[in-house]
């Protein structure tokens, strides 16, 4: 740290000359920031401003470098010194252009606008560049879990963007669900009539490709490593296991149907004549090897009458079945009733449905059907009885109000079942105690199946799968980062992360190998993954100090930190997302990135300028999410919507990343109230680090104590959640805060 | 038809084969996507004149509900407005099929008997090919005594004020009552008229046989 030499570049551009006193802003980075080299500019990010900074690198030993300008946000590409470390003080978007361009908002508008040049100055000396993470591997082979359609498909597309795929197939042959089925819905005009699956060719392109190593009847034994540099075992049924260097995982497992036998009031189970989407597409393909008749399985005799029963076990509001709609079985219902009817049009074919829904090109299939005469009732079925070779099917018909409708004589039941993601083991259910499960936990645990199977045998501490969300589908933002997993270079397509049908695998899997490209590619350079996508900084633990408290291990949402035998935390850098979760953890604060550590923060906390209690300046820290929040408050600048001047913002990488101890500072410092921006939390979490604003949350719960133990209100510390949609109220919230703590008062440790 | 057959009909096609059969039209009711489009635009709902609104017909006849759908006085409301024509995102002719199931349950004799609309159906075209003119007089007073003797005096009465303006204007001659003016060729109607039922006679039976 002996050679650093720091420099400090005021703007003077777009508006900022104008509306502050920019020499004295010089002043300041020169006598309280302490920076040797504190200049202006007029235009600081047009070619002649970058060229100066560019000069002072070269020539005069700058390694440190404070831009007083516009946002951290904006001209990333001017301001990029990859070599250097880097502080932004965020004069445009965060202080002119929230304030009024009046006479008496001058002072305050200049008291901001010097603090955030103190802020960025401490900032600054506090950084090192960022050297990016060396223990690497450089695998560039893509491991495909599962070898159905999206799985298929996966490899497929790797392989044409010139990877090479390990393929690996639990049964003896490729195809998976759809290769189960005798013909698909339609993905082509006119959509009128099943199509073929398109399953062999998609096989044959897969066994055909040299980039592409296939293993049937193979299971995952061991995944252990990290991104580009997985050791996979490959356990095959002969007894032999085979081990492959892997870059990147994607994980496409795909579905179960919901078992047919907990549905007993629907005749699951109870005569060979009620059968699931499954059985009868064995009933097609078995006719089709034949004379193309459907017999009804108790008494082979043809088929003359048979009812589709929608929704069967899913969209329970009891919580006893599946909660969700799977959305594809309408679809798949329609064009059975059509095997039927392309056969012999006499036969009955009805579809019970409470709300028919046939996405993609469905309308025209659906349309089609009724032209073939597939007869839709609107209806709840109640029961289906069996009753030697027929059945009858009681149901509430919803369009006639008649609560006591039946069909009797039905020759063949198909329930529609829905899916079941196939992710695995579920590791929270693992972790949590078993006495946890009242009502709402079992419930919970009745809908979904734990298990007991792992599919990838991670060797990680936080367990052998990837996490669950809900129902059992494994964890992604399904708007925002839709393939992402909990664990890094792991990517999971298709039905195993929510219910779809074919054509929508097939476009997670090509969205999927993507990502697990770029997965592997970022791996070997040493830079993060999504979001932080390129960030060349990673935690670095001082291990001398300590303590073997497992609050990271425990906390990190991405499962990158395993133990060693001695039982210190075993960093797996290309394994993490670098959110600072582990860092806002740690009790004893070992932890730190280069560019972002409890002192980097702790010192902008204390450079602030704190007024005394008679000035009628009351200051307020904001520590505001960068991904959501602090976007939002730029905006709020961009649309000139006005907040407080007594406010101080620093950006933080996640709520995650804050530790207990910059609040305690702050208050210690005299700040009159602290300000916690992050996103949502929950199941419907939009915190880019999924777990990081809700263990964020859970740690700020205990800062009550803190404040009890300084003796102050509970108003000085406010936990808010902010959307990047909150532009307009975001600058009232901050607004109203700032009112409520001059009713509060002013912080009794100002001045010390 | 004993009740055990009754059962064993609900659901199936065999009313809604019927139907495409026998109604003009009818051959779209199985495209019916139970919307509800019709029902909410159908401007004799608002005086809540249908038993069953145009789609829980279509659903009835799903249903096999025979009786209930030839014997309702749903269809026999319709005005043709042609507003569920106009708004079906099927492109169902409801307007269409609702006079075709009107005029079916009539060739059936299942149609309620004085249900207003099919009163005046059944005069208009007594009337009107009685002598190849509409006679005017005879046409409203037969309305105006459809529900009884006295009804219709009643009826009169209250109407007694138009009559009297009407005559005065020379619009109405009580001298109809005797007779009324006629077509010329009385023959050639009547034998115009035979044609037209034998064409249709032999249309159906030509869609009968498929």
């Amino acid at each position: 740290m002996a050679d650093i030499k720091v420099a400090a570049y005021i703007c003077k551009g777009c508006g900022l000359g104008e509306r502050l006193d920019t020499d004295a802003l010089v002043k300041i980075a020169q006598k309280d920031g302490k920076v040797p080299l504190a200049k202006s500019h007029d235009f600081l990010c047009n070619a002649d401003g970058v060229a100066m900074i560019k000069n002072d690198i070269a020539n005069e030993g700058v390694t440190h470098i404070m831009i007083g300008a516009c946002s951290r946000r904006a001209k990333t590409e001017a301001f990029f010194f990859p070599e250097n470390a880097v502080a932004r003080a965020n004069l445009r978007e965060g202080v002119i252009w929230i304030r009024p361009d009046t006479e008496e908002a001058r002072e305050t508008t200049q008291d901001m606008a010097e603090d955030y040049i103190r802020m960025g100055c401490a900032e600054v000396k506090a950084m090192t560049a960022p050297g990016g993470n060396t223990n690497t591997g450089s695998s560039k082979t893509l491991l495909v879990v599962g070898g159905g359609v999206t799985g298929m498909t996966t490899a497929i597309e790797a392989s044409k963007t010139g990877y090479s795929v390990v393929l690996v197939e639990k049964s003896g042959e490729l195809g998976g669900w759809a290769g189960k089925l005798y013909k698909r819905t339609p993905v082509h005009e006119p959509f009128k009539s099943p199509a073929d699956t398109g399953v062999a060719d998609l096989a044959s392109l897969v066994m055909g490709d040299s980039n592409i190593k296939v293993y049937l009847n193979a299971t995952i034994a061991k995944t252990d490593g990290a991104p580009g540099r997985f050791v996979v075992d490959i356990a095959t049924e002969s007894g032999a296991t085979h081990t492959e260097d892997i870059g990147a995982i994607v994980q496409a497992t795909g579905f179960t149907l919901y078992d047919m036998n907990k549905l007993p009031e629907l005749g699951g189970g109870k005569s060979p004549n009620v059968v699931d989407q499954a059985g009868l597409e064995a009933l097609a393909k078995a006719a089709a090897a034949g004379d193309g008749i459907i017999r009804r399985p108790s008494d082979n005799q043809p088929v003359k009458s048979v009812v589709f029963v929608q929704c069967a076990g899913q969209r329970d509001p009891t919580g006893t079945h599946l909660s969700y709609c799977s959305g594809f079985c309408c679809n798949a219902s329609i064009k059975q009733a059509m095997y039927f009817k392309d056969t012999n049009p006499s036969v009955d074919t009805t579809i019970i449905y409470t709300d028919l829904r046939t996405p993609g090109n469905g309308e025209d299939f659906y349309r089609s059907a009724q032209e073939k005469g597939v007869i839709f009732t609107k209806g709840k079925v109640a029961e289906v009885v069996p009753n030697g070779n027929t059945s009858t099917v009681k149901f509430n018909d919803l369009i006639l109000g008649d609560t006591d409708a039946s069909m009797v004589d039905v020759d063949l039941v198909v329930l529609a079942t829905g899916q079941v993601a196939n992710s695995g083991i579920n590791i929270d259910a693992l972790t949590k105690p078993q006495v946890e499960g009242q009502e709402g936990e079992s419930a919970a645990a009745g809908t979904v199946e734990v298990k007991p199977i792992s599919i990838l045998n991670l060797t990680y501490r936080q367990g052998p799968d990837v996490p669950q969300l809900k129902q059992g589908f494994t964890d992604s933002h399904f708007i925002c980062f839709p393939y992402e997993t909990r664990r890094t270079g792991i990517y999971t397509a298709g039905p195993v992360r929510r219910p779809m049908d074919i054509v929508q695998a097939r476009e997670d899997a090509t969205g999927a190998a993507l990502k697990a490209i770029q997965a592997l590619e970022n791996a070997e350079l040493g830079r993060a993954a999504h979001p932080r996508s390129g960030d060349l900084s990673f935690p670095k633990v001082r291990l001398e100090g300590c303590t073997q408290c497992k609050r990271c291990t425990v906390e990190c949402p991405f499962g990158a930190i395993d133990e060693d035998e001695k039982r210190f935390p075993v960093f797996n850098e290309s394994r993490c997302r670098r959110c600072g979760t582990c860092m806002g953890a740690c009790p004893v604060r070992v932890i730190s990135f280069e560019n972002y550590s409890v002192n980097t923060v702790g010192a902008q906390i204390k450079a602030v300028d704190i007024p005394d209690e008679f000035s009628e300046k009351p200051r307020i820290l904001i520590l505001a999410c960068e991904n959501d929040a602090y976007p939002a408050l730029d905006m709020a600048g961009m649309s000139r919507n006005e907040y407080s001047a007594f406010v101080r913002i620093i950006p933080i990488r996640c709520l995650g990343s804050v530790n207990t101890i910059w609040i305690t500072d702050a208050l210690n410092a005299g700040y009159d109230g602290v300000m916690l921006m992050g996103c949502k939390s929950g199941d419907e979490y939009q915190c880019h680090f999924v777990k990081g604003s809700e263990l964020g949350r859970v740690r700020m719960s205990k800062i009550d104590d803190t404040l009890k133990t300084l003796n102050l209100e509970s108003e000085r510390v406010r936990d808010l959640e902010v959307a990047i949609t909150d532009i307009e109220r975001v600058p009232d919230m901050i607004n109203k805060y700032a009112a409520e703590l001059v009713a509060v008062g002013p912080s009794p440790f100002k001045g010390f | 038809m004993s009740a055990n057959t009754a059962l064993a009909e609900k659901y199936r096609n065999n009313f809604l084969k019927e139907i495409e059969e026998q109604v003009e039209m009818g051959d779209w009711v199985k495209m019916c996507m139970q919307c509800g489009v019709c029902s909410g635009s159908c401007p004799t709902n608002f005086q809540s004149a249908w038993e069953h609104p145009p789609q829980e017909l279509f659903m009835m006849i799903r249903a096999g509900k025979r009786e209930e759908v030839l014997t309702t006085t749903s269809m026999w409301n319709c005005t043709s407005c042609y507003n569920c024509i106009v708004r079906c995102p099927r492109k169902l002719p409801i307007t269409h099929i609702m006079h075709g199931i009107a005029e079916y349950a009539h060739r059936l004799g299942k149609a309620p008997k004085m249900q207003p609309t099919r009163f005046f159906s059944g005069l208009f075209w007594k009337n009107c090919t009685h002598t190849g003119r509409v006679n005017e007089l005879k046409l409203s007073m037969g309305l105006y005594f459809k529900d009884g003797f006295g009804a219709g005096i009643k009826e009169g009465m209250k109407m007694k004020d138009v009559a009297i303006g009407l005559l005065k204007a020379k619009r109405l001659n009580p001298f109809e009552l005797l007779g009324g003016h006629k077509c010329k060729d009385q023959k050639g109607i009547q034998a115009m008229l035979k044609k037209a039922y034998e064409i249709e006679r032999s249309r159906k039976a030509a869609k009968m046989a498929g």
